[in-house]
C-alpha cells in the first residue's frame, strides 16, 4: 500500500499551501510572505536618508531576523535528507549510466543504447508498455466510476452504512500478497468460485488467468476490488463537505435527486476525483505485487507490466537491462502523470 | 410515503447483499478453507468443513519448515517498528524545518518531496549501493529503504499539520530561550501527536504489507518477512491450501486489529489530508 498511499497525496502539494496560506492569512501572517519579508530587508537599510527607520529599530529586526532563522536550523533536515539522498536519490541518478551498461554488479561495460533498444524492438517487452497503460487506464477508471457510486450510496440515508463503509474499506488494509493468493484460488477454472457461480446461472465460466485474453483485466478488477475502498473513503469526505444547502437549492427549484448528483455531487466532488485518479494512475503505472502473484506475467508474457519485466530480467541476471527498464518506467511514468496533474489541476482551479 | 420505506427497505437490502457477496465472500472463503482439512480444502468449495481443524491446521503452519513463520513474525515486525520510529522522526523534523522556512533549500525539498512520491524507485541501482555499503540481504538495510520510500508521504501530512500551529508558539518559545532543535523536541513535536498516530497507522500497514522491496532487497529465508513467507508457500503448499490460507489467515491479523481499533482514525487521516490539507 505504500506506494499507492504515498501517491495519493501527489495533488495535496497544491491544497495544503493553499490551505495554509488560507490559514494563515486569516491569522494575519502570510507564511508565503517570509520570504519577501527578508528581501525587503537590506532595500530598507540601503536608503537610511528617507528618514527610514533608525539604525536602532533596523539593528532590532536583523537580530529578530537572524533568531527566527536560527530556531529553524538546517540541521532538522539532516537525517531526512541523508536517507533520502543515499538511499533514493542516488540510486536513482546511477539508473540512468547503468541502463547504459551491459552490468554485473560488480563491472559494467558501456554499451549505449543497445539496451532501450532491446527493450523497445523485442515483442514481450514491448507488451508490457501497453499492459501497463491498460492496466492503469483500466483501474483508475472503474475505481473512479465505482468509488464515486460508492460514495454517493454511503453518504445517503442508509441505515447499514456505517458497516457498509467498514466492508467496503477493509481491503485496503490486507496484503497485496494474501488478496491476490485468494483471488487465484477463486479465479480457477472450472473448481474455482466463481466459474462455479457462473456455472449456476448457466453462464460457462473460463480459465480467467491462464487466457491471454482475460488475465490482464481479471488482476486489474482484483485491483480494483482491493482499492476501491480507499477511493470510496475519499469520495465521501469529499461529499460530506458539500453544504446541504446547495441540495435544498435544487430541490426548491424542484430539481430531482438526479439533479443534485448531475449539477452539485458532480462538480464539487472534482477534488476527490482528481485525488482518486491521480492516485490509482499512479499505483497503476508501477503495479507489481499482483501481477506477479496472480499472473507472474503469464501466460507466456502476455500479462507483463514493465514493473515486472523489471523483476524477470533482474531475476535472469539482465541487470543493465533491468536498470533500462526501470528508466522506461520513471520515463512513462513522468511523461503521464506530470500533464496528467497538470491539466486535472487546472480544471480543479477553473471549478 | 410507505412505498418510500419500502423502496428504501428494497434499496438497502441490495446494497448490502451486493456488498456481503462482493467484499465478505473472499474472507468467508479464506476463513472456511483455513480450518478444513487437507483433502476438503483440495476441493476449493465454499462447503461447511466437515471437521474444524484450527488447533492442527495453526501447529502446523507455524511448524512448517522450521517455524519459518515465527521468524518471519519477528522480522517484519523488527522491520516495521525500526522502519515507521524513523519515519516518524525524520519526516516531523523535515516537515517541520520545511514548512517554517521560505527559501531555496525548502522549495527544492519540497520538489524532492513529490519527486519521491510520484518516481519509481530504481531497485537494481539501490541492491548495488546497498551491496556497496555491506548492507544488502540486512534488515538494516531494507529499513533503510522502507524508510527512504516511505519519507516523502510522511513529510507531506506533517507538513499540511503544522501549517496549521500557528508561529507565535515557535516566537513564545525563542523568547524563553528555546530555539532550534530544543524549541522542535519540546514545544513542536508533542503537538504533532493527532498526525503522528496517523503516521504511524498508515505507514505501519505499509511496511508490514511490503512485498516488493523484502523480495528484492532482502531474499533468502533465513530473514525472510510475513508477505515474502505467504509468497513462498503458494509454491510449496500446491497440495495443502487448507494450510496456505491459515497463513493468509495470520498475517491478516495484524491489519485486522488496527482496522478493528483505529477504523476511523485510518480512515479520517486518509482522507482529511487527501482532500483538504
Amino acid at each position: 500500500m505504500t506506494r499507492r498511499v504515498a501517491g495519493r497525496a501527489v495533488d495535496k502539494h497544491v491544497t495544503d499551501e493553499e490551505a495554509a496560506g488560507r490559514r494563515s492569512r486569516a491569522a494575519g501572517r502570510r507564511s508565503r510572505a517570509a520570504g519577501p519579508d527578508r528581501r525587503r530587508r537590506p532595500g530598507r537599510a540601503a536608503a537610511p536618508g528617507r528618514g527610514g527607520p533608525s539604525p536602532l529599530s533596523h539593528r532590532r529586526t536583523r537580530s529578530r531576523g537572524g533568531r527566527r532563522h536560527g530556531s529553524y536550523p538546517y540541521a532538522l533536515y539532516a537525517p531526512a535528507a541523508t536517507v533520502y539522498l543515499v538511499i533514493f536519490l542516488v540510486p536513482t541518478v546511477m539508473a540512468f549510466y547503468f541502463s547504459l551498461t551491459r552490468w554485473t554488479l560488480f563491472d559494467s561495460t558501456f554499451v549505449g543504447l543497445e539496451n532501450f533498444r532491446d527493450f523497445l524492438s523485442e515483442q514481450n517487452l514491448r507488451v508490457g508498455f501497453q499492459n501497463t497503460i491498460v492496466y492503469a487506464v483500466v483501474t483508475s477508471g472503474l475505481k473512479v466510476v465505482l468509488g464515486m457510486a460508492l460514495g454517493v450510496l454511503l453518504t445517503s440515508s442508509l441505515r447499514s452504512r456505517g458497516f457498509l463503509r467498514s466492508v467496503v474499506f477493509f481491503p485496503v488494509l490486507v496484503s497485496t500478497v494474501a488478496v491476490g493468493i485468494t483471488f487465484s484460488m477463486l479465479l480457477k477454472p472450472d473448481t474455482g468460485l466463481v466459474d462455479r457461480a457462473l456455472g449456476l446461472v448457466g453462464v460457462d465460466g473460463r480459465d480467467w488467468l491462464g487466457d491471454a485474453t482475460t488475465a490482464l483485466l481479471s488482476v486489474a478488477l482484483v485491483d480494483v476490488w482491493k482499492g476501491v475502498g480507499l477511493a470510496t473513503v475519499i469520495y465521501i469526505a469529499g461529499i460530506v463537505s458539500i453544504p446541504g444547502s446547495y441540495y435544498e437549492a435544487v430541490m426548491v427549484d424542484g430539481g430531482t435527486a438526479w439533479h443534485g448528483f448531475r449539477h452539485v455531487t458532480l462538480p464539487l466532488s472534482w477534488p476527490a476525483t482528481y485525488s482518486v485518479i491521480v492516485l490509482s494512475f499512479i499505483g497503476g503505472l508501477r503495479t507489481f505485487d499482483l501481477i506477479w502473484t496472480m499472473t507472474r506475467g503469464g501466460p507466456g508474457f502476455t500479462s507483463d507490466t514493465i514493473s515486472s519485466i523489471i523483476y524477470k530480467q533482474y531475476q535472469a541476471g539482465f541487470y543493465g537491462l533491468s536498470t533500462a527498464g526501470n528508466v522506461l518506467l520513471f520515463l512513462v511514468v513522468t511523461a503521464l502523470v506530470v500533464p496528467l496533474t497538470y491539466v486535472l489541476g487546472k480544471r480543479q482551479v477553473a471549478s | 410515503m410507505r412505498t418510500r420505506t419500502l423502496k428504501r427497505l428494497g434499496a438497502e437490502t441490495v446494497a448490502l447483499t451486493v456488498a456481503t457477496v462482493v467484499f465478505l465472500i473472499p474472507f468467508a472463503f479464506i476463513l472456511l478453507n483455513a480450518v478444513k482439512n487437507e483433502k476438503e480444502a483440495t476441493d476449493l468449495g465454499f462447503g461447511w468443513p466437515t471437521e474444524w481443524r484450527i488447533v492442527q491446521n495453526l501447529t502446523e503452519v507455524v511448524q512448517a519448515r522450521d517455524y519459518v513463520l515465527l521468524r518471519a513474525y519477528v522480522n517484519s515486525t523488527i522491520l516495521t517498528v525500526a522502519s515507521v520510529t524513523l519515519i516518524v522522526l525524520f519526516a516531523a523534523m523535515a516537515a517541520f524545518v520545511l514548512q517554517r522556512r521560505q527559501d531555496r533549500m525548502s522549495s527544492a525539498a519540497s520538489f524532492l518531496v513529490l519527486t519521491g512520491l510520484i518516481i519509481p524507485p530504481a531497485v537494481v541501482p539501490t541492491i548495488w549501493l546497498l551491496q556497496e555499503l555491506g548492507l544488502f540481504k540486512t534488515l538494516p538495510g531494507l529499513t533503510l529503504v522502507e524508510v527512504a520510500y516511505g519519507l516523502p508521504y510522511a513529510v507531506l501530512l506533517f507538513r499540511a499539520f503544522i501549517a496549521a500551529i500557528p508561529r507565535e508558539f515557535d516566537e513564545a518559545a525563542m523568547i524563553d530561550g528555546c530555539g532550534g532543535v530544543r524549541l522542535f523536541f519540546q514545544v513542536i513535536f508533542p503537538l504533532l501527536r493527532p498526525v503522528t498516530i496517523t503516521v504511524i497507522l498508515t505507514s505501519s500497514v505499509a511496511v508490514f504489507n511490503d512485498f516488493v522491496n523484502p523480495l528484492y532487497f532482502l531474499p533468502g529465508d533465513d530473514n525472510a518477512t510475513v508477505q515474502v513467507t505467504l509468497y513462498n508457500f503458494q509454491s510449496q503448499y500446491s497440495t495443502q491450501w487448507n494450510l496456505l490460507f491459515m497463513d493468509i489467515v495470520l498475517i491478516t491479523i495484524p491489519p485486522l486489529l488496527m482496522f478493528v481499533f483505529f477504523n476511523n482514525k485510518i480512515v479520517n487521516g486518509m482522507t482529511d489530508k487527501a482532500l483538504t490539507g
